[in-house]
């Protein structure tokens, strides 16, 4: 195979940089590989290691400091059958450390070189998040409160399935990078250099100190076995088969006439886990199978079964533009919570607005026409007790009716949960008022 | 015709995917967080792909290399996460790499309340770049209005090679709405221009006739070169002043010279209106309720309603302005876009109605405004 060094942008690096003998070694791993330019994409991230893509006649793709994983990513699972190699120093390590932890987690088929020399070179030479506390660096006495990570021990803790540690200067190092290519699955190879723009002016780094310093480590280089499982891209193209397709969203017909002629806005004042959202959208299929606009607006915090819960709908044969509710047709008081939350819209109710007020909750003083229900006598559980009070509407032909309601819940439910829901509405239905 | 309740969330997905999206990268929160969901149903069935980043800045970078591998993509989040967003935004604006980005805006400063609904990312959205090139920002008024919209954006996105937001709000992409499915507007779909064969391909070269380069993905046979340094056509970088210049106005130009192809609006106008009222997003359901009732007391007002925020729509906001002697800009947020309609129509008073509290502005504030 020919090179695919681009011969009329030759590497240039500071003189006795490490970074110029991986360009080499990377090329005679494609080389060694049989790839072809077209074949690969070079990913690469800021720094003297995002000089890369420009080396090399293969796509490649330049971005933002310590993203390269979060593209090369998105270009692998979109292109699974390129050779994607990503490449970064020891700055785009500490800067992108969550997506190094999201990639070994992941395991897609791509290849990650971090060529750690033990700073920012580009920028003057200050601290990394590799820097041994001890060395010498442009970040004054910063560095020596911090203690160095270690890549090879956190990208297997996080579930790489490939990881090895070497040195730039080792004999072999484009059969280190070749390995790491074939593998099927995330690898990563930390390639350990020395930046003598910088690092060595006051630190003493040789290939020997290198070498000592990985002896000294004792990381096993190549798969771990401890993470070996499926790679991300096959995967996840088998699971998504399987899902099943979503289904154009299901209309339901306008098929009966509404109760009323005017636009009617209701308020569902409950509690979290009394199915109030649920409740409302019943409400609004009911409408719309009278052929009505409809609008539903929710309310409620962020935590399960308990806190407010509200529903605001607007039922309309006209369009509804405006959708906030000034002067309610029906408010559904179920909770106290819910009744406290939204404590003005009684201010705002006259006598033609009907209250529906579940026995034992309290609500404030209003010229609304109060309707009180019993659902604990009715052996109703609170979750029941918002489907209940459709019943009630229903039965008091107020906004809906007995057939908008029942169609309603026909199109909504199906099988068991059907049967629970009109247990509940017959009750709401033939045991109050 | 059959009417089926959505959240404005779940119709931007839908559009999306008949735009042609397959690939959807996003971190949930709310308001956008249905979007998330409602992809995660459509896209994987289809050969589509739905990832969720380890973060936002994750989302987005996932996106940008979908992207360039010739798929369409979109990312949704809301304020904070637009806010991490931002370098990427930057790269896909001077790298010229399409990307849809739904902002469903949530009441700030900040974390803010998630599940209060404002529209303060206006500005936030044309300049949280470095660089300060123009994007396109598209705001839909209704859940229905969410389809036309979002299949605009990818359309802009693919025709411009640039991101397009959607300005959408938590009223709009939480609120449920009876809406004709089927019946919705639907656009001709858009793709970006692929190279031509037989001719060396120039990643950041104008296409004939055009200030858009021609797209080649990654894997083609073709090398394809991107990055987000100062580049010349070749995709290397370089130094050069007059290739700096002369990529940085064609990007400039590539979208303000051709607003008017896409400056989507509704008008409402009333001969001898005295008054015209300028809105978008969820505010211009209000402002439609003032505006009528005010003309049915004699009071005349026209109403302008933008879709398209930036580039600013100038020949649509002078025209509709022509006869008129104020204008009020009515808005949820403390008056952002005030500021480009007051730039635009230098010889008008233009007066800026609006609050940030959470709540939407009422029809009643809106007439009082006008009546004052």
């Amino acid at each position: 195979m020919d090179s695919l060094i681009n011969k009329s942008r030759p590497p240039i690096f500071c003189p006795g940089c490490g970074h110029e003998i991986v360009v080499r070694a990377l090329d005679k791993a494609f080389r060694n590989v049989g790839l072809e330019g077209n074949q690969i994409c070079l990913v690469s991230d800021i720094g003297c290691s995002g000089l890369f893509d420009t080396f090399f006649n293969t796509h490649a793709f330049h971005g933002l400091h310590g993203r390269v994983l979060t593209y090369a990513t998105g270009i692998k699972l979109c292109r699974p059958e390129l050779h994607v190699v990503a490449t970064m120093g020891d700055g785009g390590l500490g800067i992108g450390g969550a997506h190094l932890l999201a990639a070994c987690r992941r395991n897609v088929n791509m290849t990650l070189l971090v060529l750690n020399n033990f700073n920012f070179g580009m920028t003057g030479g200050q601290c990394s998040a590799t820097t041994p506390s001890q060395a010498e660096v442009a970040s004054g006495f910063l560095n020596r409160l911090d203690k160095p990570l270690d890549l090879h021990s956190v990208a297997v803790a996080a579930g790489v399935p490939y990881m090895a540690s070497v040195s730039g200067y080792q004999k072999g190092l484009d059969k280190a990078i070749e390995e790491a290519i074939r593998f099927e699955g995330f690898a990563i190879v930390e390639i350990l250099g020395i930046c003598p723009g910088r690092y060595t002016r006051r630190n003493k780094l040789t290939p020997k100190v290198i070498e000592e310093d990985l002896a000294r480590k004792g990381h096993t280089n190549g798969p771990v076995s401890a993470n070996a499982r499926p790679e991300y891209g096959e995967a996840y193209r088998e699971l998504a088969a399987r899902q099943a397709r979503a289904g154009t969203p299901e209309a339901i017909e306008a098929v009966l006439k509404p109760v009323a002629e005017a636009r009617q806005d209701v308020i569902i004042l409950g509690s979290a886990g009394q199915r109030v959202i649920t409740a409302g959208q019943l409400l609004g299929l009911a409408g719309m199978a009278a052929g009505l606009h409809v609008t539903q607006k929710n309310d409620y915090d962020i935590t399960v079964l308990r806190g407010p819960s509200i529903a605001e709908l607007i039922l309309s044969p006209d369009e509804i533009d405006y959708p906030e509710i000034d002067k309610p047709s029906v408010i559904l008081a179920l909770a106290e919570e819910g009744v406290q939350r939204r404590k003005t819209v009684f201010d705002r109710a006259d006598k033609s607005t009907a209250v529906i007020q579940a026995s034992g909750v309290t609500i404030p003083e209003t010229k609304a026409k109060v309707q009180v229900v019993d659902f604990k006598a009715l052996e109703l559980k609170a979750q029941d007790w918002a489907l209940a009070a459709l019943a009630v509407m229903a039965k008091m032909r107020a906004v809906i009716d007995k057939p908008m309601l029942e169609t309603a819940i026909r199109h909504r439910f199906k099988g068991n949960a059907l049967a629970g829901v009109e247990d509940v509405v017959n009750k709401g239905l033939t045991k109050t008022l | 015709m059959g009417l089926t309740l959505m959240e404005g969330n779940e119709i931007i997905a839908w559009a999306a995917y008949e735009a042609g999206c397959r690939f959807f990268a996003g971190y949930p929160i709310t308001p956008a967080t249905t979007i998330y969901n409602t992809m995660l149903r459509l896209l994987p069935p289809e050969g589509g792909i739905v990832l969720q980043g380890e973060d936002e800045i994750a989302s987005i970078g996932y996106c940008l290399g979908a992207s360039m591998s010739g798929w369409k993509a979109m990312t949704a989040t809301s304020g904070p996460g637009i806010s991490l967003y931002s370098e990427s935004i930057s790269f896909a604006i001077g790298s010229e790499i399409p990307i849809v980005i739904v902002d469903v805006q949530r009441l700030g400063p900040s974390t803010g309340s998630a599940t209060k609904g404002a529209d303060g990312d206006i500005q936030f959205m044309r300049w949280g770049n470095s660089g300060g090139l123009p994007v396109i920002v598209l705001a839909p008024s209704d859940v229905a209005d969410c389809f036309p919209i979002t299949m605009h954006a990818f359309n802009l996105a693919e025709q411009y090679r640039c991101p397009v937001f959607i300005a959408s709000n938590k009223e709009i992409g939480l609120t449920s709405e009876s809406v004709d499915f089927a019946g919705l507007e639907r656009v001709p779909v858009v793709s970006r221009l692929l190279a031509p064969d037989g001719q060396p391909f120039v990643p950041f070269r104008s296409a004939t006739g055009s200030d858009v380069p021609y797209f080649l993905p990654f894997g083609a046979n073709t090398l394809v070169r991107q990055t987000s340094s100062t580049h010349g056509e070749n995709g290397y970088i370089t130094t050069d002043p007059a290739a700096i210049r002369a990529a940085n106005e064609r990007m400039d130009r590539k979208l303000t010279a051709n607003v008017d192809r896409f400056s989507y609006c509704q008008e409402e106008p009333v001969a001898d209106a005295e008054t015209l009222v300028v809105t978008y997003g969820v505010t211009s359901r209000a402002a439609r309720v003032a505006c009528r009732e005010l003309n049915k007391r004699g009071k005349k007002v026209s109403l302008l309603v933008l879709k398209t925020l930036f580039p600013v729509a100038q020949n649509v906001i002078r025209r509709a302005a022509s006869n008129v002697k104020r204008v009020l800009v009515v808005e949820m947020n403390q008056g952002q876009y005030a500021l480009e309609v007051d730039r635009v129509l230098k010889s008008h008073q233009v007066e800026f109605v609006g609050a940030m509290d959470g709540k939407l502005i009422s029809p009643s504030q809106i007439m009082e405004a006008v009546s004052g």
